[in-house]
């Protein structure tokens, strides 16, 4: 069955309503993008909805507790817990450096958790 | 007593005051001074690690440290000094700035004073929510840092109160920490934080968003223990017999920012009741010649690069500021519909970048900027939100600045 559903966007500030067609397999635009990075975003939330994944992970000596950390790549929605337990059990040793990759495929995801901030050893 | 003697001073180290600086030195200023009372450099934004900072400035989505860097580079290369855990105690008539440190105290002689103090957050008593005073209340921004920068988490049982972008973020944030976080709760009718939000952090995760509603009491004796919640009408009146007592340990408030203007406030700057922020003409230059205001001080901004641009617009002014007499102004005022607008007066032709908040969601809706019976620009909007702030350029030519008249920007349907 193919339904009509309103997406929000998430792309930008304006959070555009996005009328769309989708059964979980075909995809149709129907109206209220504003730009072409809504279509795609669009297309993604009806087929395989992603989001990317920003959080902390442990660091030893460090001048902070915490290096704030994203993912490389959006996560498909249904994987974002597995992955922030895996990244739980990870600590760091300082010193770190931003865009430093800490974990490698992550949960199976073929994606990378990389830091986002430097953090200085103590 | 140490002594500085600089071209331009600003005051605040966050986005603001680095995009100012940074803007200040790309336009020829040569003695730049930023004054921090942090030990960090960068504001708020190394708290704020979400992404999506920087996608209208750079087409790049950014996470609030990565964002932070990008400018602190540049500072550093352009040598620009900063002072870190200073705090600016005065500012005088004639721009002396009286700074402490841990090396004591400092005086600043300086041409120009850009204020980029950025804002705080409001607290439980500026919604005078009834009740007890148990521990476990706290602003959602403290909670962020508390969560994202030193590794302590507040609480497992959350309720939030109000949905500024903020707290919608924080409730996202406590999710993934292993909180339950068992709704937030907004007053108006309508989510005061950005669509985007919303989506990404309430409805991904099954987070209710208790609308027309409010807390009416919060109950506990040691630790919160609960809060109850009750719907409200359309005048804002609480709808008896809808109470509900939700068990909880914390309590996120989220209930807007205050522009923080002690130091503008106390040398007889003039404040924008609305704003909160300085009264400021097309340069961003406030009612004290040479000193001008950006950032969150001026006016709470909803993302980071709208920001910015306008840090940069205010830093590029200082840099090319020289004294001139006033002869003329157009006076601007928010008219029907329109909640405040910025710049309030212009006293030089050209482009003009206004920036604008509306008082209601509204589709369809035009925008006119009228002078006397003369309307001089229109433009139509398909929707308008509080939550987002509108901007538009608009020429202004110099015969309209001579009729010292008032140029009033309304809504009309």
């Amino acid at each position: 069955m193919t339904d009509k559903k309103q997406i929000t966007c998430i792309v930008c500030p304006i959070g555009c309503k996005i009328l769309i067609k989708t059964d979980g397999k075909s995809f149709n635009l129907l109206n209220g993008n504003k730009c072409k990075r809504g279509i795609e975003y669009a297309k993604n939330e009806a087929l395989d909805p992603r989001r990317m994944l920003t959080t902390s992970i442990f660091v030893k000596n460090g001048e902070w507790p915490l290096v704030s950390v994203k993912s490389s790549k959006p996560i498909p929605k249904q994987k974002l817990f597995s992955v922030l337990k895996e990244i739980k059990n990870k600590t760091v040793s300082a010193p770190v450096k931003s865009g430093q990759i800490i974990i490698k495929n992550v949960a199976n995801s073929e994606i990378d958790i990389v830091a986002t901030k430097s953090i200085e050893k103590i | 007593m140490i002594n500085h003697n600089v071209d331009i001073t600003v005051i605040g180290a966050g986005p603001a005051g680095l995009a100012a600086a940074v803007s200040a030195s790309e336009h020829g200023a040569k003695n730049i001074l930023i004054i921090d009372r942090n030990s960090w450099v960068g504001g708020i934004l190394p708290q704020c690690i979400h992404d999506g900072f920087g996608v209208e400035e750079t087409g790049r989505s950014m996470t609030g440290p990565e964002y932070a860097d990008m400018y602190i580079y540049i500072v550093k290369k352009k040598n620009i000094n900063i002072l870190k855990e200073t705090m600016v105690l005065r500012i005088d008539r004639d721009k002396k700035i009286t700074v402490v440190n841990k090396d004591g105290l400092h005086n600043i002689k300086t041409k120009c004073i850009i204020l980029a103090m950025g804002c705080r957050e409001k607290t439980r008593w500026s919604a005078l929510i009834p009740g007890d005073r148990p521990s476990g209340i706290y602003t959602a921004g403290v909670a962020q840092a508390l969560i994202n920068l030193y590794n302590i988490m507040p609480g497992r049982n959350v309720v939030i109160l109000g949905s500024g972008d903020i707290g919608l973020i924080m409730a996202r944030r406590l999710k993934f920490e292993g909180a339950n976080v068992l709704g937030v709760i907004e007053i108006l009718a309508y989510a005061s934080g950005l669509p985007r939000n919303v989506v990404q952090c309430l409805d991904d995760y099954d987070i209710p968003l208790f609308l027309n509603h409010t807390i009416t009491y919060i109950k506990g004796k040691e630790r919160i223990e609960s809060v109850t919640i009750a719907q409200i009408d359309k005048k804002m009146n609480i709808i008896s017999g809808t109470e509900k007592e939700i068990k909880c340990d914390t309590l996120l408030l989220s209930l807007g920012l205050i522009p923080e203007n002690e130091l503008s406030k106390d040398v007889g700057i003039i404040i924008d009741k609305i704003t909160g922020g300085p009264i400021v003409n097309q340069n961003l230059e406030t009612s004290f010649s040479g000193v001008f205001a950006c950032g969150n001080c001026l006016q709470v901004y909803d993302t980071v690069d709208s920001l910015s641009i306008n840090a940069k617009h205010a830093g590029k002014n200082a840099a090319n500021y020289k004294k001139k007499k006033v002869n003329h102004k157009l006076n601007v005022i928010p008219g029907k519909g329109i909640r405040y607008v910025i710049p309030q007066m212009i006293t030089e032709p050209g482009k003009i970048r206004f920036t604008l908040r509306v008082e209601k969601p509204k589709l369809k809706t035009s925008i006119h900027f009228i002078i006397g019976s003369k309307e001089i620009f229109k433009k139509k909007l398909p929707y308008i939100n509080p939550a987002n702030m509108i901007e538009i350029y608009v020429d202004i030519s110099k015969d309209l600045i001579k009729s010292n008249k008032i140029l009033e920007v309304a809504l009309f349907d």
